[in-house]
């Protein structure tokens, strides 16, 4: 064919073959294009499960956030040591949790399609909790098995629309969302609203890169309620974000790394988590916290234990005993995020009695009176709310 | 495939080497095996799911899963969404690789040319930075330039910068993170380049009354030509994907395009969007390297 001796238009074996391979490519490419969809990550919790083995395992793996448990020290034992040592289960523990966003990229193809993750138990915060519970990726706890919860947990943390009995989830810890600022740098700020607006604040001020906890406060300055607003209240919350991100207002949107530059002075002021205030209070005393006029963010992580997880009950034996008192109150002096377990307060008495009365530790039931959650979204809202999130925050 | 393709006097002049030189052929096959599969599991096809990715349905969600339904606007969504950022990066990257070029190109002549006994040690100093992480360094950068350091007070005593100016935050931090990260890999293929030219051929220059700045424009630099194109290529490609350096270093008002990818992947799981940019930026950048090389001629380019 090649050698047709024909006087017309040669088309050469190598343009041949070359003008075949392009076009076998690209057919073949067509046809395999369709088979790299998404399929739907929701699971049933009843039939994707694994046997529990924990009778004959004395084990448990637990994946957490950086620096939220008590270290051993030489004096002391931790309270993961005397766990270990009283049920006789050995914990493997990591902290590798930095970002519910991230930690939910990570797990999203296994528990997508019901494959294990090889842990026991995870540590994600209330809107991720609720995502996961929605998509069944979250084993029921045995309530039987879970008493002290059931029994120990703060009023303001029960009765959340996404688990309204705590079937699926158990606090970790709690904390507020407020605002800091550095006392030496400038005059104290006292609302959200000031924070946004006040000039000699410009350019030196952060906001957390959380959408919850940021847009829970713009919907509040629109005019609207966290655990219930409207598109409309949305729209006029993320547009007067959008002013002061344009503007130069906000320096930046952040995780935890806020603290460093509120200490170092390139920051003078920032929306904060208690906690964080509270550690870097202990170097810093200028640092403050305050509960912006607004009102207050109140978010717990949860205790989930995911699908095909191995060790249901050692788990359940873990949160058991992370709800008695003496155990949260020995936990909450080093972690210095709210403590969710009731009685914790009293047993505090006998480990450290300046922390007795920290209200960012301990608040009063009124204080928390205040405090907000962020409502529930669903599929389409938090695809659109998120998306404009990220356009106001990605310039 | 080729069998019937090779000239017939090589088949009917020497049957008897047919069974090695066959052997021979099919090793060769053999040996591309590992780099083949490596590249068909490793490449192609992380490369067709991201394609897919950018034709999802954008009525998807995590949720209900995604279909591949050929939705080819959003691709036009992205870019009007996201045409800034875009725009953004590139104009950071090309800054950052036009310094690099300039800094690397000096310093590659110096370690060639004047750095005698002490030529290793230098070359050794460019490529030590790479022995901490890339995290590590970026956020030192971040103690270097912050509000009240030493940097920033300086350039506030000589004006440079006003009283309430800053360095963190701005275009100017991140295009010097930038630069400080990728500078290594502009200065090494460069330095590959100018430490090949004959010396003599510069001599010569100066022999035939080029003076030193002519001779180097006709001389020196038409040689280093080739470590100028992979060195740009190597600077730029990854400083216009780069998003560290703009979380790190910038504000809102600097992300860069692979900021708006990751938070459109991992944030608001808008998947075709990013998979869009995704797709969109590499054909961008792809289109620009061939043109580019393509004016400044590949033959010479190893």
């Amino acid at each position: 064919m090649a050698a047709s001796p024909g006087g017309g238009p040669r088309l050469g074996r190598r343009a041949l073959i070359r003008g075949g391979g392009l076009a076998a490519l690209g057919i073949g490419s067509v046809a395999v294009l369709p088979a790299f969809g998404t399929p739907s990550a929701v699971q049933d919790p009843r039939t994707c499960r694994a046997p529990d083995v924990s009778a004959s395992q004395k084990r448990l793996v637990v994946s957490n956030w950086p620096a939220y448990i008590d270290p051993a020290t030489k004096k002391t034992t931790s309270t993961l040591q005397d766990f270990e040592k009283a049920t006789g289960i050995t914990v493997s523990y990591t902290d590798d949790v930095s970002d519910n966003a991230e930690f939910f990229a990570k797990v999203r193809n296994q528990l997508g399609s019901c494959q294990a993750v090889n842990r026991d138990m995870m540590v994600l915060t209330d809107w991720m909790a609720a995502k996961m519970i929605g998509l069944g990726w979250v084993q029921p706890l045995d309530s039987a098995k879970v008493q002290n919860l059931h029994d120990n947990l703060i009023p303001a943390l029960q009765g959340r629309a996404w688990d309204k009995n705590r079937t699926y989830s158990a606090p970790w810890q709690s904390g507020l969302t407020g605002i800091a600022y550095n006392a030496k740098l400038t005059k104290p700020v006292g609302s959200f609203s000031e924070l946004l607006t006040r000039s000699d604040l410009k350019g030196k001020i952060t906001l957390l890169s959380e959408m919850r906890d940021t847009m829970g406060f713009m919907v509040l300055l629109a005019g609207g309620q966290p655990e219930k607003f409207t598109s409309q209240q949305w729209e006029n919350g993320i547009e007067m974000l959008r002013k002061s991100v344009k503007s130069g207002h906000v320096r930046a949107f952040t995780g935890n790394e806020y603290i460093q530059d509120l200490t170092a002075g390139n920051i003078v002021a920032c929306e904060a988590w208690s906690g964080d205030v509270i550690q870097a209070q202990f170097d810093n005393p200028d640092i403050k916290f305050v509960s912006p006029e607004e009102g207050l963010m109140l978010w717990a992580d949860n205790m989930l234990v995911p699908n095909k997880a191995t060790h249901r009950t050692n788990a359940e034996k873990w949160i058991d005993y992370y709800y008695e008192p003496a155990v949260a109150a020995k936990l909450a002096a080093y972690v210095n995020y709210i403590c969710p377990v009731q009685g914790a307060q009293q047993e505090m008495e006998k480990i450290d009695k300046t922390l007795v009365d920290n209200p960012l530790i301990f608040p009063s039931e009124d204080a928390l009176k205040g405090s907000h959650g962020f409502m529930a979204l669903d599929d389409k809202q938090e695809q659109t709310y998120e998306g404009e999130w990220s356009d106001v925050t990605g310039g | 495939m080729t069998a019937t393709a090779t000239p017939p006097q090589t088949r009917s002049a020497e049957p008897p080497a047919e069974p090695p030189r066959q052997r021979r052929r099919l090793t060769a096959y053999w040996l591309l095996l590992p780099g083949a599969l490596w590249l068909v599991v490793f490449f192609v096809i992380p490369f067709y799911s991201l394609v897919a990715t950018s034709l999802y349905d954008p009525d998807g969600s995590v949720l209900h899963g995604y279909d591949m339904t050929w939705a080819f606007s959003n691709f036009w969504h992205a870019l009007h969404d996201y045409w800034g950022p875009l725009l953004r990066s590139l104009w950071y990257g090309a800054v950052a690789t036009a310094i690099c070029l300039v800094l690397g190109y000096v310093l590659a002549y110096a370690i060639a040319f004047k750095a005698g006994r002490w030529k290793n040690l230098m070359l050794v100093l460019v490529i030590a930075p790479f022995f901490t992480s890339f995290l590590v360094r970026t956020l030192s950068w971040k103690l270097l330039l912050r509000d009240d350091g030493f940097i920033v007070n300086s350039l506030q005593f000589l004006h440079l910068i006003g009283p309430e100016g800053r360095l963190l935050a701005t275009p100017v931090a991140v295009i010097a993170g930038l630069v400080y990260n990728f500078l290594p890999f502009m200065v090494l293929p460069l330095f590959a380049s100018v430490d090949k030219i004959d010396h003599r051929l510069i001599e010569a220059s100066g022999d035939l009354y080029a003076s030193p700045v002519v001779g180097f424009f006709k001389v020196t630099w038409p040689l280093s030509l080739p470590g100028v194109v992979s060195g740009t290529l190597l600077t730029f490609i990854p400083a216009v994907g780069d998003y560290i350096n703009a979380q790190l270093l910038g504000s809102p008002k600097q992300r860069m395009i692979g900021n708006v990818i990751q938070d459109l992947f991992t944030n608001a799981n808008n998947y075709p969007a990013a998979g869009a940019l995704s797709v969109i930026l590499m054909a961008l950048i792809l289109v620009m390297v061939l043109l580019y090389v393509r004016r400044a001629g590949t033959e010479e380019l190893l």
